[in-house]
Formats: C-alpha cells, sequence, structure tokens
C-alpha cells in the first residue's frame, strides 16, 4: 500500500494516512474520503483566517500574534492527524517566526503553506480518483453470474 | 497489550496465568468514553479509533460542552444526568477557552468526577506539559496523531481483564513506566507472543523505576519508526 502512496504523494503524506486507511472498513466505507473532505475544509477555513492574521501583524503597528499562533495550532494538529507531514512541518516554521514577530518570515511562510497545501490536495484528488478507477476495474474483472438476462 | 498486561499482573498477582488471557475487554458493559477536541478532523479520528476498539464514544467540541453533558454543575441536585456515565474522558490539550489542562483540572477536583480517569492528547511532546498534566492526576498523555495501537494500549491497561480500581490505578500507573516498552506496537497487532515479556523487562532499567517520561519517550521513538 505504501509503495502505491509514494509515487502519487511525493512524500507529502506519511504513515498516519496508512492508519486512516486501516480504519476503513465495511462499517465504515467512506471513512477516509469523509476525513479528508473535512480536513479541506477546516483547512480552507485556517488559511483564510491566517492570511488575515498575517494583514493585521503588516498592516497594524499592534502585533497580534496570539492568534496566528492558536490558527497554526489547529492548523498543524488536524494536518498531522491525516498524516499530512510537509504541511504540518510548515505550520512549524510558520510558527517560530510569528513567535519571534518575524513578520516577513510569516509572509514567506504563508505563501510556502498555501503551496504546500495546494499540492497536497491535489495529491489527494489524484489518489481518489486512482482509487476510484481501481474499484471499477475490479467491478469489471469479476466475471457476470451465468443467468444474468 | 502483552507487554503491559503481563508485566502488571506479574506485579499485582505475582502469577503468569495472565500471560495467554490477554483478550479484547470482553465485559458486558461497554467502555463510554467522552472524546474532547475542538478539531473536527481529530474528533473524527479519534471517534473511529474508539469505535473499532469496542468503545461507546461522545465526542464534544470543547470543556464547557465536556462539563456540560457530565452535568458537572448539576452535581449537586443531579437526578437528572444519572444516565450519562463516562468511563473515560480523552481530551485535546491546546483547545481555544478551556484547555484540556483546565478540563482536567475540574474534573480531578471535584468530588463527583475526579474517579474518571482523563488522559490529555497533544500533538507536541512537551516534556513540562506532560509533566504537569500527570502532576494534576492524569492518567495517560498521547502524542498525536493517535494510533490504533495508542487507544488499545490504553483500554488494555485501563479496562483489562483484571479491572484496576482507584487506589490499584495508582499502583498501575508506576508499573506503566516500565511495562511501556519498545515495540509495543508491534506486540498489539499480534496479540500474542508471551515471550516477549522477559525481553522488556531486561530492557528496561531496573535500578530505578523509570519515570513515566522515559518510557513515554520510548514508546514515541518506536512509534517514529512504525
Amino acid at each position: 500500500m505504501k509503495r502505491a502512496l509514494c509515487p502519487v504523494c511525493s512524500g507529502s503524506i506519511d504513515e498516519q494516512f496508512l492508519q486512516l486507511q486501516q480504519l476503513q472498513d465495511e462499517s465504515s466505507p467512506n471513512f477516509v474520503s469523509e476525513v479528508v473532505n473535512i480536513y479541506f475544509h477546516e483547512s480552507e477555513k485556517l488559511l483564510r483566517n491566517l492570511r488575515e492574521d498575517c494583514l493585521v501583524v503588516v498592516d497594524k503597528e499592534f502585533s497580534d500574534y496570539k492568534k496566528m499562533g492558536i490558527h497554526l495550532n489547529q492548523f498543524m494538529g488536524s494536518s498531522s492527524s491525516i498524516g499530512a507531514q510537509r504541511v504540518r512541518n510548515v505550520c512549524v516554521a510558520f510558527r517560530a517566526a510569528s513567535e519571534q514577530n518575524n513578520r516577513a518570515g510569516c509572509l514567506r511562510a504563508l505563501e510556502l503553506l498555501e503551496y504546500e497545501y495546494c499540492y497536497l490536495k491535489n495529491k489527494l484528488h489524484e489518489l481518489f480518483q486512482i482509487e476510484q478507477q481501481r474499484i471499477l476495474a475490479a467491478g469489471v474483472r469479476y466475471p457476470q453470474q451465468p443467468n444474468n438476462p | 497489550m502483552a507487554i503491559n498486561g503481563v508485566f502488571s499482573r506479574f506485579k499485582m498477582l505475582d502469577k503468569n496465568e495472565g500471560v495467554n488471557n490477554l483478550s479484547p475487554f470482553t465485559d458486558s458493559h461497554e467502555v463510554h468514553v467522552l472524546a474532547v477536541d475542538d478539531s473536527l478532523v481529530d474528533r473524527k479520528v479519534i471517534e473511529r479509533l474508539l469505535k473499532i476498539t469496542s468503545c461507546k464514544v461522545t465526542a464534544v467540541e470543547s470543556g464547557r460542552r465536556a462539563l456540560q453533558i457530565l452535568g458537572f454543575d448539576e452535581e449537586k441536585t443531579s437526578v437528572g444526568f444519572d444516565g450519562f456515565k463516562v468511563d473515560l474522558i480523552i481530551t485535546d490539550y491546546f483547545m481555544p477557552g478551556m484547555t484540556g489542562y483546565e478540563l482536567l483540572k475540574k474534573i480531578k477536583g471535584s468530588s463527583n468526577f475526579r474517579e474518571i480517569p482523563v488522559v490529555i492528547m497533544s500533538s507536541e511532546n512537551v516534556l513540562a506539559r506532560i509533566d504537569r498534566c500527570l502532576e494534576e492526576g492524569a492518567e495517560d498523555f498521547i502524542v498525536k496523531p493517535v494510533k490504533l495501537s495508542d487507544v488499545r494500549r490504553l483500554k488494555s491497561y485501563m479496562f483489562g481483564e483484571n479491572r484496576i480500581h482507584t487506589q490499584d490505578r495508582e499502583f498501575n500507573k508506576r508499573k506503566i513506566d516500565v511495562s511501556l516498552s519498545p515495540s509495543s506496537d508491534e506486540v498489539m497487532s499480534n496479540q500474542s507472543s508471551p515471550s516477549i515479556s522477559p525481553r522488556s523487562f531486561s530492557s528496561s532499567p531496573t535500578s530505578h523505576s523509570p519515570t513515566f517520561l522515559d518510557s513515554h519517550i520510548r514508546r514515541l521513538k518506536t512509534s517514529n519508526h512504525d
């Protein structure tokens, strides 16, 4: 499974994603896609928040990095829960910059974060498509019952 | 959790009959876990992990909500909330509003609820944080991302065959440090090989009982190459 994963996702996800796949079964057949969709939804909200946080920090004299830290913690947590290792790592760097009140560093980190998130999203979509195709192909391979009119 | 079960049984019962009896929680009473996490992603994942290990789960998004659902404020006159019984609370550390640590303090500071074991989860391995939580009475501290092996281990030593009472739990907590040894994850998935226990026993320092932190770090190290 892992070997199939790597060429598609090129290191942007780690073995925690495999753990999620293990949690999927007949009683919860769409578990992974459900969790991933929730992750996308939450992440996009967090990214919007982080963009605003960065604007506040850059435009105003008074710098409130605390909010940024909260959003980053949330993003870090959910990213590690689905195995989005690279996104998580950028969050860590981002947070370090915010703790040092480093505006330029925060902006750079935000840019990188958006890039990594975008990359991840594309890769996961690809993965799901491949998975869908595999399921369809498997269905075609199984012969029909003889008494099928 | 073969190692855990075996070791604590050696200490507590001084018998080795427990070795082959490490089946999952077979009690008729289903373990009810209250999971607290502000992240919907994490709530989904922890819920699934707990359900797969045959626990009943209630997942809420904040400490406030958790206290509310436990009937915390109504403890003096609690009649209506008798039905909501919880065997374990598992909470994220970092949450807006009330943190997991604050929730832990509230629970442990209450005569009605302090018996409920509380486990803290955090996406960061900060020793000071772990220390603080354990001092305040947390049963365990899990570094996220939470894995199936973490949940199984937890369930096994807390609600395993020999149901542990509060005072014994204190005793068992000290045992955890030695029993949380390397390769616990592999053992978890195999759920066999009682022969592993001697190896794990010898691998842990015996001159003094190792602290929980040592074992926790060991567990982190092993989980890295999982």
